[in-house]
C-alpha cells in the first residue's frame, strides 16, 4: 500500500491540473446574479432624443447584450443573435464606449437583433454592470433581477446549454 | 548664436514633450491615494497585472472612477465597496477571510503542520532505528581487524 502514496499523489496533482487546464479565467463570478439591475438612462442609437431605461422592459424576460463595433468576437456572435431575434427573443444591446461613432452605420449595415441598443459613450454603466469585455449577456427577468451573466460570444451550444431552459423556467412564471 | 542656444533649448525640452501627462497632476494627494489603493487591486482584463499599473482601457476608466469618488470625498473603503459590487472579490489581490475563502487563507498553515508533522515522525524513527542497531562486540573486533589490515 504505501509505495502506491508517491503515485497517488501524482494522480490528484495531475487530476487538478487537468481540470484547471479547461477553466476559463475570464468567467468571474459576477456578483450581480439574483440581484436588481443597475438602473440607468441612455439615448436610444438611430432615435435621437429618446431614451432607454431598464424599467421600460420590466414584465418582460430580456436579454442585455454588451457589444460594441471594434469588437471582433461580437461581430462572430451577431448573426446567431439576429437568429434569436427572429425566434422572438427581447435582446436589449447597450453599445459600449464607441468612440468611433461606429455603431449606427454597422447596424443599418448588417441589421439589428436589437429592440433597441443604447449608447454608453463613457463606458460607466458598462462598469455599473462590472462589464470587463464584450460581448457579455445578461438575462433579466419580469421583475427586473439579473439571473445569468454569460461571458464571450454566444453560439448555438452555449445557447442551448445555459440560456435555453432557464428562459423557458423565466417565461413560465409569471 | 541666439539660433543655436534656441534649438539647443527645444532639444532639452523634447524628453519632457515626450512623457505622458498625468491625467489629473493638480492632485497629487487623489493621485498616490489611487496607486496606493490600485496596487492591490486587479485589472479585469490583464488579470495579472494591478490596477494601478495596467494600461488596459478598462483600468483607465476605473482610475477615473476612482478618482472622481475620492475628488468628492468618498474614503478609500468606499471606493473598494464600489469596485468590489461591481466585480466582486475577484477583483481584490488580498480577498477577505470569510468561510469561502478559509482554506485559501489558511491552506499554507495547513501545509505547513503537515510537512512538520512528517518531519517530525520520520526523526523519530529514524533515531530508533539507530538505537536499534547495537553491534556486539565481537562484530566489532573484526571490523577493527579487518582496518588494521
Amino acid at each position: 500500500m504505501k509505495r502506491w502514496i508517491p503515485l497517488i499523489l501524482f494522480a490528484v496533482l495531475a487530476g487538478f491540473l487537468y481540470v484547471g487546464l479547461y477553466l476559463n479565467p475570464r468567467e468571474v463570478p459576477s456578483p450581480f446574479i439574483g440581484k436588481p439591475a443597475p438602473t440607468f438612462v441612455l439615448p436610444v442609437i438611430g432615435q435621437p432624443g429618446t431614451t432607454f431605461s431598464p424599467e421600460q422592459a420590466k414584465g418582460k424576460v430580456w436579454l442585455l447584450n454588451i457589444w460594441a463595433p471594434w469588437c471582433v468576437s461580437c461581430r462572430a456572435e451577431h448573426p446567431y443573435l439576429m437568429q434569436l431575434a427572429q425566434s422572438g427573443v427581447q435582446i436589449y444591446g447597450l453599445n459600449w464606449k464607441d468612440k468611433d461613432r461606429e455603431a449606427e452605420a454597422l447596424l443599418n449595415e448588417k441589421g439589428s437583433p436589437y429592440v433597441v441598443t443604447v449608447d454608453d459613450l463613457d463606458g460607466r454603466v458598462g462598469i455599473d454592470f462590472g462589464v470587463t469585455g464584450t460581448p457579455e449577456t445578461f438575462v433579466i427577468d419580469r421583475a427586473g433581477i439579473i439571473r445569468l451573466k454569460h461571458v464571450g460570444p454566444i453560439d448555438d451550444g452555449v445557447w442551448q446549454k445555459k440560456f435555453a431552459p432557464l428562459l423557458q423556467e423565466l417565461e413560465k412564471s409569471t | 548664436m541666439k539660433l543655436t542656444a534656441l534649438l539647443f533649448a527645444f532639444a532639452l525640452a523634447a524628453p519632457a514633450l515626450a512623457g505622458e501627462a498625468a491625467p489629473n497632476a493638480e492632485n497629487p494627494e487623489v493621485e498616490a491615494r489611487i496607486n496606493k489603493l490600485g496596487e492591490d487591486l486587479r485589472c479585469l482584463v490583464c488579470q495579472n497585472e494591478s490596477l494601478a499599473g495596467s494600461r488596459a482601457d478598462l483600468a483607465e476608466d476605473l482610475r477615473r472612477e476612482m478618482r472622481e469618488q475620492m475628488q468628492a470625498g468618498k474614503s478609500d473603503a468606499e471606493v473598494i465597496d464600489y469596485l468590489t459590487a461591481r466585480y466582486g472579490d475577484f477583483v481584490l489581490y488580498r480577498p477577505p477571510f470569510k468561510p469561502v475563502t478559509y482554506l485559501l487563507w489558511l491552506g499554507p498553515v495547513i501545509f505547513l503542520g503537515i510537512g512538520g508533522g512528517v518531519w517530525y515522525v520520520t526523526l523519530k524513527r529514524r533515531r530508533k532505528m539507530q538505537d536499534q542497531i547495537q553491534p556486539d562486540s565481537e562484530a566489532l573486533k573484526k571490523a577493527a581487524a579487518l582496518l588494521d589490515q
